[in-house]
């Protein structure tokens, strides 16, 4: 159990087709490690590669210090999870969960306590003698994981495995999933389009884009420091608004037009006059009553309970999306004119490609 | 482990399905007696004072003949069944299932004993009447009795393809004015014309290799599979070269029609899944009325002159077997028995044996096909395909060719029919099995390989296990046309290897009817029973052809 999973250099092909060029990646033992990243960018081939069902083109796959590329699946002692459940349709929930640890040749007691001890684990013991097709959704994703579970594997492997339930179901499950794995302590690569599942869920996110993985961190390393501008964009809502930079008091600011924003702690890269892509997410301006700020004009408002969202047209031409707590008295009206502050500490500043943070 | 079974595989191909046909184009081109190269078969065929070109138009003739009445028949059949209330509807399908199952002669001969020259009708007719009915030998016979037994293909094709269209399809058409008949042509015909090129097909192909059917009833009007049957049994002096000329003839228009089909399905190919299938509605009463005649019509049609067959059987005849004496009892049955046990005995043994090969084969072509694609797999998907161009008459004969002498002698066994009979009917079992397995998601083998099984291991317990339900329903139907089988069996028989069908066709030549009637009872009996078989196996009614 609570192996460390090394990829060197991985690349993979189909034909001539480039897919994952050359990927490196530490997952630490024991970690709830997700790979994050939109539909097509080769989250599940990376994750088919681990498992040993897609060829590996090149670099090198070490369980622990197991290079296991040419290690058929059947001997990487997986425990794999799929999008559609994949449960044998002909075995009962019971014989589905005991599938592995009988090509184990265990003898029949250890089996029969283990599938015990993992039904009841997934809440699924009631349902032990029925056919798979006779069961709902979540209750199919219980016996899956139960049966990838039972065989104590050395790493948990799951490929969208919530993707299939409806909304509410998918909050629960991921909650089990979660909670299980906390328990076991067991290393896991989940695959997810879904950020907000993988913030719930990971100890670590891996965010890719066309096969190359652009930053590794926490939920709230990428949330608030994602690394360029692609994380920044695709992790939560944000702003990009093109700006320069300008000297200001012996530092370095943001020029918003009218309302320049102190940015002390910029890297060395940075440079009075550089044009930069500022990331503002809808929570970092704040709508103010007088004094200095950028000034707009409300085009939209939505009231939504906790908060209210406001579009505003700045005066700059860019329109920009403002989360504000809801206050008691009357929404800003539709053309009305509002000034903002920027919570300097917060924003991010990029590169003009957008491929680096400026922020130390 | 997968390479030896591919390799063995290729060897089974190459030794009993390319072997044979090589040796069938060896000979087509060879003299008989010193056996050098030669185009005079051909030559001779294609001779106009000897007219055996003609047995090909008339092939034609009947084919095209056939699938347009089928079709005609089959496909408004079809769009009744499927969008009107229709009283015993499960019944009717289970009725029209039957007629498609019976053996293909057993229609023709039928027809022969009702209308032909001493026929019951004809005599009643003349009797009450006296009017002469016209002559039902010839074209006008094999005509009737092909469509008749063959409009069911259509229809079971047509309705499995309107099961997929959606009621919503309709609805729209409707509200943008096309309805009724000029929706039937406008929509729904498009809709379901992937199934009925494909019905068409079959019903061709099925007409063009018939070999019972123009035997029984032709006459003097000769199709191309007779001629090579009588050219082997030398009813007019034996020449197996000739034969074989014929055979490779046969073969290139069946590949011809096969890639135009091919081609013009290509173009129509899409396909449908219906979320809210077509809503049956009530007809008014008079529409209903002729509903109802028409479906059951054409069942009662169909199937009314086997059931006749059934009641001949019970008749007590003369000892030669001929005459109608009165009176009913088992007498016929008492006189065929001696022959009718061991008959029973070979089919179930040699089709039986088929069917397992056929099965097992199958299974294994296919997941290599789908699961492990690679050039030798790929080489026996498309061998695998061949057989399904290919005539019975020609199976015969090539099987013939290749196994009476050399290094592998096979005629007179047991074997030699097995072999003919897995040849002729793989590619259906394959098609249907890869059908299966495409459905099964890949994913389930790899959950199955994570979870620490090998391959082998899988492929046992998950991916068998998982096909078999599909494969099990195909192979009923697979039980059926081997059980009916004649066309490559009659050359391949012989005293100690004939089946119930065999024996059937033998006592109809032999002129005994009323024993053949017997016989025959006992082989709709074998297929009734089959098709009850298979309404237990098969979870849906559907039938996969
Ligand atoms: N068998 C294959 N042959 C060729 N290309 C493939 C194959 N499987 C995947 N691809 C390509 O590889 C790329 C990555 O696919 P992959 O399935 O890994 O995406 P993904 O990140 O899992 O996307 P999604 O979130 O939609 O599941 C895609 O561009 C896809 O078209
Ligand atoms: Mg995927």
């Amino acid at each position: 159990m609570n192996v460390e999973i090394r990829i060197n250099h991985a690349l993979k092909k189909y034909g001539d087709n480039v897919i994952i060029p050359d990927l490196s990646l530490d997952i630490r033992p024991g970690e709830f490690f997700t790979l994050l990243g939109p539909s097509g960018c080769g989250k599940t081939t990376l994750l088919r590669m681990i498992a040993g069902f897609n060829t590996i083109e090149g670099g090198d796959f070490y369980f622990g210090d197991r290079r296991i590329n040419d290690l058929d699946p059947s001997k990487r002692n997986i425990g794999m999870v799929f999008q559609n459940y994949a449960i044998f349709p002909h075995l009962t929930v019971k014989k589905n969960v005991a599938f592995g640890l009988q090509n184990r040749k265990l003898p029949k007691d250890k089996i029969e306590a283990q599938t015990e001890k993992f039904l009841n684990m997934m809440k699924i013991q009631e349902y032990k003698d029925r056919l798979p097709d006779r069961l709902s959704g979540g209750q199919q994703q219980r016996v899956a994981l139960a049966r990838a579970l039972a065989i104590e594997p050395d790493v948990l492997l799951m490929d969208e495995p919530l993707s299939n339930l409806d909304a509410k179901l998918r909050v629960e499950m991921r909650e089990v999933i979660k909670e299980i794995q906390n328990e076991l302590g067991i290393t896991t690569v989940y695959v997810t389009h879904d950020q907000e599942e993988a913030m719930a869920v990971s100890d670590r996110i891996a965010v890719m884009n066309a096969g190359v993985i652009q930053q590794i961190g926490t939920p709230k390393a990428l949330y608030q420091r994602p690394a360029n501008l692609f994380v920044s964009t695709f992790i939560g809502r944000t702003n990009v608004l093109e700006k320069k930079l300008v000297a200001k008091d012996g530092a370095l600011a943001v020029d918003f037009g009218g309302y320049q924003l102190p940015m002390p702690n910029l890297t060395a890269e940075a440079q009075a006059g550089q044009t930069v892509q500022a990331s503002v997410r809808p929570e970092e301006l704040v709508i103010v009553d007088g004094g200095e700020g950028i000034r707009g004009t409300v085009e939209f408002s939505t009231f939504l309970g906790l908060n209210t969202h406001y579009l505003v047209r700045l005066e700059t031409g860019e329109r920009v999306e403002i989360i504000q707590e809801s206050r008691i008295d009357d929404i800003l009206a539709k053309g009305s004119t509002v000034r903002m502050t920027v919570k300097g500490e917060k924003i991010n500043v990029f590169t003009q490609d957008g491929s680096r943070s400026l922020i130390a | 482990m997968w390479v030896i079974i591919s390799l063995g595989l290729l060897g089974l191909y190459i030794l009993f399905m390319l072997y044979p046909m090589l040796k069938l184009l060896i000979n087509s081109v060879r003299d008989e007696t010193t056996g050098a190269f030669t185009l005079r078969y051909f030559e001779r065929f294609f001779d106009p004072d000897h007219g055996y070109a003609y047995t090909v138009i008339n092939s034609f003739k009947v084919s095209i003949s056939a699938t347009v009445i089928t079709l005609i028949i089959g496909v408004p059949m079809a769009y009744l069944y499927t969008m009107y209330e229709v009283r015993g509807r499960n019944f009717l399908m289970v009725m029209i299932i039957l007629c498609s199952m019976s053996a293909p002669f057993l229609g023709a001969y039928s027809w022969v004993l009702l209308l032909g020259r001493g026929g019951a009708i004809t005599k009643l007719i003349r009797a009450w009447f006296g009017i002469r009915l016209p002559s039902i030998y010839g074209f006008g016979g094999i005509l009737l009795a092909l469509s008749t037994k063959l409009f069911p293909l259509v229809f079971l094709y047509v309705n499995g393809a309107l099961k997929n269209v959606d009621n919503s399809l309709l609805e729209a058409s409707s509200n943008m004015g096309c309805k009724g008949v000029k929706r039937f042509f406008k929509v729904v015909i498009p809709l379901c014309m992937p199934s009925i090129l494909a019905a068409g097909l079959m019903v061709f192909m099925r007409s063009l290799a018939d070999f019972g059917t123009p035997r029984m009833i032709g006459e003097g009007y000769m199709t191309f599979p007779v001629i090579i049957y009588q050219q082997y049994v030398g009813e007019v002096g034996t020449n197996y070269n000739f034969a074989a000329a014929i055979a490779v003839i046969a073969v290139i228009i069946t590949a011809v029609i096969f890639l135009l089909q091919k081609w013009s399905s290509n173009r129509f190919s899409f396909t449908m899944n219906a979320l809210h299938p077509i809503e049956r509605r009530k007809a008014g009463k008079i529409g209903s009325f002729f509903i109802h005649l028409f479906l059951y019509g054409m069942v009662v049609i169909s199937y009314a002159p086997q059931l006749f067959l059934v009641y001949y059987s019970f008749h007590n005849v003369s000892r030669t077997g001929n005459i109608i004496k009165p009176g009913y009892s088992f007498m016929n049955y008492r006189t065929v028995w001696p022959d009718l046990g061991p008959a029973v005995w070979n089919t179930l043994r040699i089709c039986g044996g088929a069917l397992i090969i056929i099965v097992v084969l199958a299974m294994l072509i296919s997941y290599l096909v789908v699961r492990r694609r690679n050039l030798v797999n790929n080489v026996i998907d498309t061998m695998s395909m061949i057989p399904y161009i290919i005539p019975g008459a020609v199976i015969g004969i090539a099987m013939i060719m290749g196994f009476n002498n050399g290094p592998l002698v096979l005629t007179g066994t047991a074997w030699i029919m097995v072999v003919a009979m897995c040849i002729r009917r793989m590619p259906y079992t394959i098609r249907s099995s890869v059908a299966v397995l495409q459905q099964i998601p890949i994913t389930v083998e790899e959950a199955s390989a994570s979870l620490g099984a090998s391959k082998f291991k899988t492929f046992w317990k998950i991916t068998i296990p998982m096909m078999f339900n599909g494969v099990a329903a195909g192979a009923v139907m697979t039980w059926v046309t081997l059980i009916t089988e004649l066309s490559s069996s009659v050359m391949l028989y012989s005293y100690k290897t004939i089946t119930l069908n065999l024996l059937v066709y033998v006592l109809v030549v032999g002129g005994t009817d009323a024993r053949a009637c017997a016989a025959s009872t006992v082989l709709t009996l074998f297929t009734i029973t089959t098709l009850v078989i298979y309404m237990r196996v098969a979870k849906n009614k559907e039938l996969s052809l």
